[in-house]
């Protein structure tokens, strides 16, 4: 799973119906940045076309199934 | 809540933080729904919160009420309360100061963190802006310390959920330590 995704466990009782389940939240990078620093590397153009970004360090993956066995 | 000045007027600007978009009920209603799905580090901040947000509900609750509970129909016509008279009475009513009801269209629940978080942050900058207004249109000095009150309140409640952020920022550092 990428980093930008934080897994908790909270409380889960035994009198719970169903099963508790992994629980994640993602934290996308533009929350480190408050101003975008000068000469951060970037992607190649046709790259940074296809991801949003210029910026490796901005990028922020979003597959089907991180937040822990997608839709089941 | 101690009111010093006969002035219906005020009632109905007042009504906005009581059945308003920013506004005491739509605080703690999101708080109170949002706390259930916040990671659980952050669930108590949201509780203790949003209940204290009822309790800003009854303080200008019991404003609107000492300011309208002795006026005659003539006076609350004058103050531009005629339809609420009409409607309610000298009932108090969830709407804003425009008149329309209290709507849980103008609260989100996103089921991201941070999404709710940031509107949490908004709601509560956009709620002092409402009390700046509100101590700008009164000349009443015990009216304006409770605003004040209020006001300061929600200054610090902003600050609490860009604390909340920070909490979930981070995370990542202590789960990285296996």
């Amino acid at each position: 799973m990428d980093p930008q995704w934080h897994a908790y466990t909270p409380y889960s009782s035994a009198l719970d119906p169903c099963p508790p389940r992994p629980k994640a939240y993602i934290v996308p990078p533009n929350q480190y940045v408050i101003f975008q620093p000068h000469g951060l590397r970037q992607f190649a153009p046709r790259e940074a076309l296809k991801r949003g970004t210029l910026w490796p360090e901005l990028y922020s993956p979003y597959e089907h199934g991180d937040r822990g066995g997608g839709r089941r | 809540m101690k009111v010093s000045k006969c002035d219906p007027r005020l009632a109905k600007y007042l009504i906005e933080q009581y059945g308003g978009a920013d506004g005491e009920l739509a605080a703690a209603l999101r708080y109170l729904n949002q706390r259930y799905t916040i990671p659980d580090k952050v669930i108590g901040l949201l509780t203790d919160i949003g209940t204290e947000e009822f309790a800003h509900l009854e303080m200008i609750a019991t404003m609107v009420y000492k300011l309208t509970k002795d006026a005659t129909v003539e006076q609350m016509e004058a103050a531009g309360l005629g339809g609420h008279l009409v409607d309610h009475g000298f009932d108090l009513y969830y709407h804003n100061a425009a008149g329309n009801p209290f709507t849980v269209a103008c609260l989100t629940a996103k089921g991201d963190p941070i999404a709710n978080l940031y509107e949490d942050i908004a709601a509560e900058e956009k709620a002092r802006a409402t009390y700046q207004w509100l101590i700008d249109i009164t000349d009443d000095a015990d009216i304006q310390d409770g605003l004040r009150f209020l006001r300061e309140r929600e200054v610090i409640h902003a600050l609490r959920f860009r604390e909340a952020v920070e909490m979930l920022k981070g995370y990542q550092e202590e789960k990285k330590v296996f």
